[in-house]
Parts: C-alpha cells; sequence; structure tokens
C-alpha cells in the first residue's frame, strides 16, 4: 500500500489502487527479447545469477512484463488504468529528422555573431492586440488543479522573463497566475470551469479547446485526490469528487457552430483578443482548414506525445497522430486555403530540444508549446526523490502519475506540504534557463541553415533517417530524393 | 451608430413582460435599429462604461447571432424580435428581455443579472450559467441548462432531451414537461418539474419535497413572475453515485 | 457542416412564392455554408412536367451544345422526344422515357456527366460560391412549385465542388440534405459498393442518401427507411429528405446538429436556425419546435 505522507486526503482516495497497484520497474535481463519500457541493463557481473534468458527463459514480446502487469492490475480493480504524461510508446518524431546545414550550395550565417530572430506575432488576422513574443516557444495549458499554484508562478514568471506566454488549463484563471504571467491564455473549454467574462477581457489571447494530443476527443479528468476547497470552489464542484469533464462543447458542435461561437468571443472582449483554436492531431488536414474556416487566428495542433494530467493509460497510447505526421498536414491545409503564415500554426507534442523547435519550424509552425518538458525542467522525475517514487510504486524517470495528487516534486499536485517544495523563484529561474536553451539552440541550427530567422527554416533543410518519418514528415530519405508516398500525398482526397 | 441612434421617451420599456422588476414609467431609452446598425457597433456602445444609457431599445434583430453579449453594466436592455445564437452571452448585472425566441446557447455563461425570453429558446439555453436568472416562457429545447453552474432557470413551458445534464449547481424550473435523460450526470443542481418526465438521466432520482424546497421554488416562481402552485411540482437531483470511478458503475459511463 | 432550409407548401395559393419564400430562407443560412451551394424544387411547370423524366446535368455549359444535344439523345432514343435546357450552371434533360434510359443514353452521347437530380417532380441546381449567387443564376425567386430544399455547405471532410453539394438526388425524386457528419459512413459505403451501387462523390451525404434510395427502391416506406437509417448511421445529422409526395426530417439521437420546424395549415418549413423561418407568412401563428433526437417527422403534401 502507498505510503501515507499525512496529506489529509479523504479517506476514498485510497479505496482504488493506482500507482501502488503497479509494479516497481525492474532492470530488464541483458538478453532480454523484447524492447520494454525500461532504461539500460547494467552489465551483469561475473558474481551475478544467471539471467532468465541464461537460464533459457523467454520472454514473450506481445506479453511482456508490463502488458502482464498491466492485465493483472484490471483483474485485481475493474477498473482501467489512468495515468498522466502522453503516449510512452515509441514512434515517429523528430530524432528521425536531421537538418542538412550549409556548405558550399549554401552560406551559414555566423554563430555567434549574425542576428537570427526569433520573435514572432501571434494572431494578427482579425484581433487588434495580437501577440508579440520574443521567442516562438510557448508553455502548453495546464490547469492549476493539475498543477499546484507554485508551479503555475514559476511557468508564469519564467515565460515571462524571456518573453513568452503561458496557458491556462481546465478550470479557470487564478488571479496569482494572471498577476505572473506577462502574456497568458486563457483556455476556452467543453467544462467551462471558472470560465469568467472579467477573466476573459484580462486575458491576452483565447484558446478554444476541442481537443489534446494525449486524448483527441476525450474530456478532461481530475481525480478527487486533487479536488481540494478552493479547486472545488473554482469549478464549482463538490470537494473531492472524480471529476468527469465534457468532451464536447456544451453549446456549440461543428464549424457552422464555431464560427458564431468565435464571433461571441471576438464580441465580448471588442475584437482585442487573438482567438486561437486547439485540435489534438487525428484529421489535421481537416481540423485546420475547419479552424481556419472557423475564423482562428492561430490553429494549435497538439501531438499524441503531448501530455495530460490525468487519462486512460488506453487512451494515451492508442489515439491519435504523432507530432511529426500531424504538421505537414496542418501546414498543407493552411497553404491550400492560402493562410499558411497569416493564420500562425502552434504545434505541440514531445518538443524537447531546441532541435526539435527548429524541426518543427522547418516542417511549417510557427511557434511550438512545451508542457512536460517544462515540468521536467521545474524538477519533475527528479532523482533526487527516487525513495519517494519508489514508496509511490514508481521511481524517478517513470513517474506518470499526475492524477495522483502526491507527487513528490510538489508539481502535480495540491497537497500543501508536497507542493511547498517547489519553490517558485527557483522553479521560475529553471523555466527560464530552459527555454533560453532551447532558443539557442534552435538559432544554432538555424544560422548553420543560413537563415536569418527561425521561420525561414524550411522542409528542404530536413531530411528522414527511417522510411517511416520520410513518409510522415513528407521529407526525403537521407541521401535520397525519396518521399514515401509523395504523389498520392499532395492534395489528393482519398 | 450616430445616425440610427436615437432617444424616445418610452412608457414602459420592458413592455408587458411579467416579473421584470420596476421600470421608470418615464425612462428615456436609446433605440438601435439593427437594420442599419451592425451587432459589433450595438455590442461597443453596450460595453464603453462610460456610456450613460441605461435604457436600451433593440429593433430588427433579424435573428442575428451575439446580440447584447457581454454585457456587464447596469443596464435594461429589450429587444423587439428574434434574436440567434449565444443572445445575452456571458452576461453580467442587467436586465435583458427579449420579446420573441430565441436562439442556441440563450445567455450561455450568464454570471449574474437578468435575461429573460417571451417565447421560446433553442438548445443549450442557459449553458454553464454561473448565476443571474434566465427566464424562458415558451418552451426551451435539448440540453437547456447543461453544465449549469449556479444559474437559476425557470421556463414557462417544456424543457427537451437531456436538459440539467452534467449539472453542476443552480436550479432549474420547469413548468411544463421534460424531455428525454433529465439530469444525466447531474451534481448538486436542484430540478424541479410540475409536468411529466420523459425519462431521467444517469444518477438523476427524484428526492423529496421539503420545506425549504418548496420554499426556494416559490421565490424563484415569483421572480420569473410565475404564479404556478409550488406544491404541484417534483424535485429531482443527484443520487451521487458517479461521484468516484468504481467498476460496480460500469453501466453508466 | 451546413445550413439548410426547406419549404413545403399545402396551400396552392401560395404555391407561385415557392421559390422566393425559400430565396429568403436560403439567405439567412449562408453564414453556415459559404462555401457551396444546392437547391431542389419540386413541381414547378417550367423545368419538370409529370409525363416526361427530367436529369439535372451539372453545368449549364456541356461539349454539345442545348440542340445538338437532344438531338443526339433522340437518336438514341427515337421516341423519348427530348428537349434540352439551361438554366444558370445546370443543363435541364426531359424527355419521355425512364431516368434509366434516359441516364443510359446520355452515358453514350456524353459519357461521364454530373447527373445531379432525375424525377418527374424535381429539378436540382448547384454551384460552387456564395449560396445567393447560385440561387440567382438559376433564377430561384420567380418559381412555382410544391416544395423545395435549399443547402448551404462548409465541406469537412471532402472537397469543395458542385458535385459535392446537397442535395443529393440518386432516386427519382428523392432528395436528401445533410447537416453534420457521419462517423462509420466508409463500411457503408462500401458495403452499397458490394451491392453494386454506385458512388458519384467522396460525401459522406450522398452515403446516406444512396442508402436510402436502396431501401426505398426495395419497397420500403420512407418512416421505416429513415428508422433503420438511424440504426445503421452513427454520427451528427440533421437530415431532411424529399420525395415526389413529401418531406421528412430527422436528427440523430443526441442531436447537436440545429434543426427548428414550422407548421401552419398553409406550409411545414425547416431550417437550421430560425431566422430562415421568421419572413414565412403567418409565422407569428406556426406551431415552432425543434424535432425531438431519433424521431422521424414527415409530412405529406
Amino acid at each position: 500500500m502507498p505510503t501515507d505522507l499525512g496529506t489529509g486526503l479523504p479517506p476514498h482516495c485510497t479505496a482504488l489502487p493506482r500507482a501502488a497497484s503497479r509494479p516497481i520497474p525492474q532492470i530488464p535481463e541483458e538478453n532480454s527479447m523484447t524492447i520494454t519500457d525500461y532504461s539500460p541493463a547494467a552489465p551483469a557481473t561475473p558474481q551475478a545469477p544467471p539471467t532468465p534468458a541464461q537460464s533459457g527463459l523467454r520472454e514473450s514480446a506481445t506479453f511482456d512484463r508490463a502488458t502482464i502487469a498491466d492485465i493483472q492490475r484490471a483483474a485485481s480493480t475493474g477498473i482501467y488504468d489512468i495515468r498522466g504524461w502522453g503516449a510512452k510508446r515509441r514512434l515517429p518524431h523528430f530524432d528521425d529528422l536531421l537538418f542538412l546545414g550549409a556548405s558550399m550550395s549554401r552560406y551559414p550565417l555566423e554563430g555567434y555573431r549574425e542576428r537570427c530572430n526569433t520573435a514572432v506575432v501571434l494572431g494578427d488576422r482579425h484581433a487588434s492586440k495580437p501577440l508579440h513574443l520574443d521567442i516562438p516557444i510557448t508553455i502548453a495549458g495546464m490547469s492549476f488543479g493539475a498543477l499546484s499554484g507554485q508551479a503555475k508562478e514559476a511557468l508564469g514568471t519564467g515565460a515571462s522573463a524571456v518573453g513568452t506566454s503561458t496557458t491556462t488549463g481546465d478550470g479557470g484563471m487564478t488571479s496569482e497566475e494572471r498577476g505572473h504571467s506577462k502574456t497568458l491564455v486563457y483556455q476556452y473549454l467543453p467544462s467551462r470551469y471558472g470560465m469568467n467574462p472579467d477573466d476573459l477581457r484580462r486575458a491576452d489571447a483565447i484558446e478554444v479547446v476541442l481537443g489534446q494530443g494525449a486524448k483527441p476527443g476525450g474530456g478532461g479528468m481530475l481525480l478527487g485526490q486533487k479536488i481540494t476547497e478552493r479547486v472545488a470552489a473554482m469549478r464549482t464542484l463538490p470537494v473531492g469528487i472524480d471529476q468527469r469533464s465534457a468532451c464536447r462543447h456544451p453549446d456549440w458542435t461543428g464549424p457552422d457552430d464555431l464560427e458564431i461561437k468565435i464571433g461571441e468571443l471576438r464580441e465580448i472582449t471588442d475584437w482585442e483578443k487573438p482567438v486561437y483554436v486547439k485540435v489534438g492531431a487525428s484529421r489535421p488536414y481537416y481540423d485546420t482548414a475547419l479552424a481556419v474556416k472557423s475564423g482562428a487566428d492561430v490553429v494549435v495542433v497538439d501531438g499524441m506525445q503531448g501530455g495530460t494530467a490525468a487519462t486512460q493509460q488506453v487512451f494515451i497510447e492508442n489515439v491519435g497522430i504523432p507530432t511529426l505526421a500531424a504538421i505537414p498536414e496542418a501546414v498543407r491545409a493552411l497553404r491550400d486555403l492560402g493562410m499558411h503564415r497569416k493564420v500562425q500554426l502552434i504545434v505541440s507534442g514531445g518538443i524537447r530540444t531546441g532541435a526539435d523547435v527548429a524541426k518543427a519550424m522547418a516542417l511549417g509552425a510557427d511557434a511550438v508549446a512545451i508542457g512536460t518538458a517544462a515540468l521536467i525542467a521545474l524538477g519533475d522525475n527528479d532523482p533526487r526523490y527516487q525513495a519517494e517514487y519508489e514508496a509511490l510504486g514508481s521511481t524517478a524517470g517513470f513517474y506518470d502519475d499526475f492524477q495522483d495528487g502526491r507527487d513528490p516534486a510538489g508539481i502535480s499536485t495540491q497537497d500543501p506540504a508536497l507542493s511547498s517544495r517547489l519553490d517558485p523563484v527557483e522553479g521560475g529561474r529553471r523555466i527560464a534557463n530552459y527555454l533560453r536553451v532551447l532558443t539557442m539552440e534552435a538559432q544554432t541550427i538555424a544560422r548553420a541553415c543560413g537563415k536569418s530567422d527561425l521561420r525561414h527554416l524550411e522542409p528542404d533543410d530536413l531530411v528522414a533517417l527511417t522510411v517511416e518519418a520520410a513518409a510522415m514528415a513528407k521529407v526525403p530519405l537521407a541521401g535520397t530524393t525519396w518521399i514515401p508516398g509523395a504523389p498520392s500525398s499532395t492534395g489528393v482526397v482519398v | 451608430m450616430t445616425a440610427v441612434v436615437q432617444s424616445t421617451a418610452v412608457a414602459d420599456p420592458t413592455g408587458t413582460v411579467r416579473g421584470t422588476g420596476p421600470v421608470t414609467a418615464t425612462s428615456t431609452a436609446t433605440v438601435v435599429d439593427l437594420a442599419a446598425t451592425s451587432v459589433r457597433e450595438l455590442n461597443a456602445a453596450l460595453h464603453d462604461q462610460a456610456d450613460p444609457t441605461r435604457n436600451w431599445i433593440i429593433t430588427h434583430p433579424a435573428g442575428r447571432h451575439n446580440i447584447a453579449v457581454g454585457i456587464d453594466r447596469d443596464v435594461t436592455l429589450r429587444v423587439d424580435g428574434h434574436v440567434g445564437y449565444f443572445f445575452a452571452g456571458m452576461h453580467q448585472k442587467g436586465e435583458v428581455t427579449v420579446h420573441g425566441n430565441a436562439g442556441q446557447g440563450l445567455a450561455e455563461n450568464i454570471m449574474s443579472g437578468r435575461v429573460h425570453v417571451t417565447g421560446d429558446a433553442s438548445q443549450s439555453a442557459a449553458a454553464t450559467g454561473h448565476g443571474g436568472l434566465v427566464v424562458v416562457e415558451g418552451n426551451a429545447s435539448a440540453r437547456c441548462g447543461i453544465s449549469m453552474k449556479g444559474v437559476d432557470i425557470v421556463v414557462g413551458g417544456n424543457v427537451g432531451h437531456m436538459s440539467a445534464f452534467m449539472a453542476q449547481a443552480g436550479r432549474m424550473v420547469v413548468c411544463g414537461d421534460a424531455g428525454e435523460n433529465l439530469g444525466d450526470s447531474v451534481y448538486e443542481a436542484r430540478l424541479y418539474v410540475r409536468g411529466q418526465v420523459a425519462s431521467l438521466g444517469s444518477d438523476c432520482v427524484e428526492k423529496p419535497m421539503r420545506q425549504e424546497h418548496l420554499a426556494e421554488l416559490a421565490e424563484l416562481l415569483v421572480s420569473a413572475g410565475r404564479d404556478e402552485d409550488p406544491a404541484d411540482f417534483r424535485r429531482y437531483g443527484s443520487a451521487r453515485t458517479l461521484y468516484h470511478f468504481h467498476s460496480d458503475n460500469a453501466d453508466a459511463y | 457542416m451546413c445550413g439548410i432550409a426547406a419549404l413545403q407548401i399545402t396551400n396552392p395559393a401560395l404555391r407561385p412564392q415557392l421559390g422566393s419564400l425559400l430565396n429568403t430562407m436560403l439567405c439567412e443560412v449562408i453564414e453556415r455554408g459559404p462555401d457551396s451551394a444546392g437547391i431542389a424544387v419540386y413541381d414547378n411547370p417550367a423545368l419538370t412536367d409529370p409525363d416526361t423524366t427530367v436529369l439535372s446535368l451539372l453545368g449549364g455549359e456541356q461539349a454539345l451544345s442545348p440542340a445538338g444535344l437532344a438531338s443526339a439523345l433522340e437518336r438514341e432514343l427515337p421516341e423519348a422526344e427530348v428537349t434540352v435546357e439551361v438554366l444558370g450552371d445546370t443543363t435541364f434533360v426531359s424527355g419521355q422515357a425512364s431516368s434509366t434510359e434516359l441516364t443510359a443514353a446520355l452515358e453514350t452521347v456524353l459519357p461521364g456527366r454530373d447527373i445531379i437530380g432525375r424525377g418527374r417532380h424535381v429539378a436540382v441546381m448547384k454551384g460552387v460560391g456564395n449560396p445567393r449567387d447560385v440561387a440567382e443564376h438559376h433564377g430561384l425567386t420567380s418559381m412555382t412549385g410544391t416544395r423545395g430544399v435549399a443547402h448551404t455547405r462548409m465541406a469537412t471532410e471532402s472537397a469543395v465542388t458542385a458535385a459535392g453539394s446537397h442535395p443529393f438526388s440518386v432516386a427519382d425524386d428523392l432528395c436528401l440534405v445533410h447537416n453534420g457528419s457521419f462517423s462509420n459512413h466508409a463500411t457503408i459505403r462500401r458495403d452499397l459498393e458490394r451491392q453494386g451501387v454506385v458512388f458519384d462523390s467522396d460525401n459522406d451525404s450522398e452515403v446516406a442518401a444512396r442508402y436510402l434510395a436502396t431501401r426505398l427502391t426495395a419497397g420500403e416506406e420512407l418512416e421505416s427507411a429513415l428508422e433503420h437509417l438511424g440504426t445503421v448511421f452513427d454520427g451528427f445529422y440533421t437530415l431532411v429528405v424529399t420525395t415526389r409526395d413529401g418531406m421528412a426530417v430527422v436528427r440523430d439521437p443526441i442531436s447537436c446538429k440545429p434543426a427548428v420546424v414550422a407548421v401552419t395549415d398553409d406550409w411545414v418549413a425547416m431550417a437550421s436556425e430560425f431566422r430562415a423561418l421568421a419572413d414565412l407568412p403567418g409565422i407569428d401563428h406556426a406551431h415552432v419546435f425543434e424535432p425531438e433526437p431519433g424521431r422521424v417527422y414527415t409530412w405529406r403534401a
């Protein structure tokens, strides 16, 4: 059973074994036949007992140990596994792309001296006050409730320090959050928890959320452990219940109604604020085109690696498409409508490094958003909490029980004792540092490709390492001119 | 708006609508003709906190969308005719009345004040409303009060299917009948229905009508200008069996 | 995603106004579907005659002149007395033959034409661009008739083409328009194709039209066929179906897409938004309601 942290949680919070019922990951055997979730094995010492493989035992690739544990967990609890984080399965990703760089045919810019612009304007199609960001890396929507107040503060101060935006989440806007974020995007979600016209007016942009990459077609979820009195009051819910958010907006369905809804939001805010439309990546060509037709200023496409605070694992791992596959389709829709760069595209889902930023932008994004990476920068999965992760049935590097409210790092929790572990000032500094590194890394690559602006990166700067990535990103396999599927993947509706 | 706005003395800016509260018998109203003025201009004027106009009359709405959204001051506004989607969306403070029908999402996310429709309201009336009072004298169709979060809703006629779906807080009074699946997944909202209920949704049950319920219902009916007898109503609310995930509830998920 | 306006006139005195009333309704739902539009008008003596089959062809200009097309068709069907008329972006081919015979002859003479309407009562017109212009090109306001349906389209998962516009008229005097999107249409399309049904477009709504036509052709009543459709098709939809003698409206069991119906002794009308009904004569005394989920409503002329 989980360690009682003395958090004063309601008794039901321990009624359903979640994290505790999941196995503590073990280091795989050296000759294991299966690809597992686990980190590389330490070499077996001569004194070690024979491994299962050495004993002639063979692990099933289909029923590997994680699968067996999942089945056992399901059989013992009778309810599906709910967890945080995004898809953990291996997917074609930015790692499968490489930049070509300049040499003879193209000239690079001086890496430390010559200008490479990172600033971007978002939402100048209809809004009288578009956002002017210094860097094209924004903080994705994460709610107060899913995250502690300290975590939200750190994200706000860190992002503001480097001139970029943060985003609210499914639960409304707090005054602290507004205060700490120079540029704040207010999410307009199906649940409308805490939806308030005063907050709408004091936001810098409005993001109409249709879905997120971790769960396109699904609603939000916040389990009772995190529904404290303040969170409950913000969402008008009884304290301690398992909150299940709606997956569809309550007063409109479809792009014909969305056009009217966007009109309403613009009218209420006197046409000042940019209106974003965020979709989970599933059919990005159609979704992007329809968002544009509905009047969006900015389209946000979140790939399936995008994180969540709590969703069914089966959903996270099996619904949606990888970020890599989503970007070219969204860009194709914008180009077909003559709106690329006029309606800006923000891409999220698995952005970790400046190389990822540069690759997303080379594929046609105007900006990116980070979520999980920002939490890691704040201290999520830090090895210094190893003992506590183990007590929760996890380990550093594997912890994904953001739904559980017992985050040792004080990030995905509402417990005062835990959240006080996160120093928001230090956290803000770490976020600013991380964002600066991402920006400088992206600039380094852009200059090497001869670009004086991150948005001058283009698909032609990229090649793919795998056939899958080449097909999805629609760039050639390295050393060839071959883009698998190219003739039928441009504009032909099947 | 200069050319088409005129100030006019009106005997009773709120007409004969019941229960709209006290009105000044000789108040002056600004008349805005939407055949000549855009909704955008109207809304901008309504948002202007420096504008001293308290009484507004809107003519020729012609079912346009987003009329009078985002009001945040103490105005009295009357619309002569039918309005489209999201009329009085996110309304605060003022009192607005439509002499006609209202389209989808009437007074969605209303915070305070009062929105009154003499005719029918389309689906999702008062959706996610946090406070205030929404009165529909005629029928309200599907999903009336969906995800309501504290608003009071009084419907003179019937409500459609899935009304009070996921209703979190507030009160809904239906003087006529309720369609299928009333109060599905209701949280702490209280529902009062005078006529037939076609069926109750998941986790919605009939509850005893105690004295305090009769009293609050009587107050709601009076504030909506209605004369039904609270004793003729039945009360519905959450059985609270779906508040926590449990495998025994799998049929309801 | 779309706007729908449909009107069936029961009082013969109002029939000369069908086109102008329908045009007014259409103009109120343009914003819901600015990409393209389609219109069907029943029993307009200028376009249809109960003794003659009319095919509505996409395009006002064909490879043959109207007279050339008529004589070419008469060579194929010597008894048919074919006439060809062009109105706006539509060519109407009439002849005393069945629609199957006329279609076969047309395929011989002008292969690969988009036939957007067929029957002895209905004329169908479609076009890309602002729906107001599509109506104007075809002179809708001056048309008389018994019933009509107009549709404005914002394409969701298929191309913006005139052929992809609604209504879908895939059997004699049957028209279907749709607002919403089906979520299992591809499987139903494959099932129908296996039965030999041929499709004209990649549109999900055409699948519903073909499904309905298949059942009606097999002798099923419209109400029953629509009820079956509701058990087979998944997704969000408001459908309006018109036939030579009536009109039907049905919404899916969740009913998110809008629909408002108004009924008087003189007419029955349905639209995506009330404002499209607001100028109909006698609307103040009409019975106005929003169709209940999953329930089939039919009105016979």
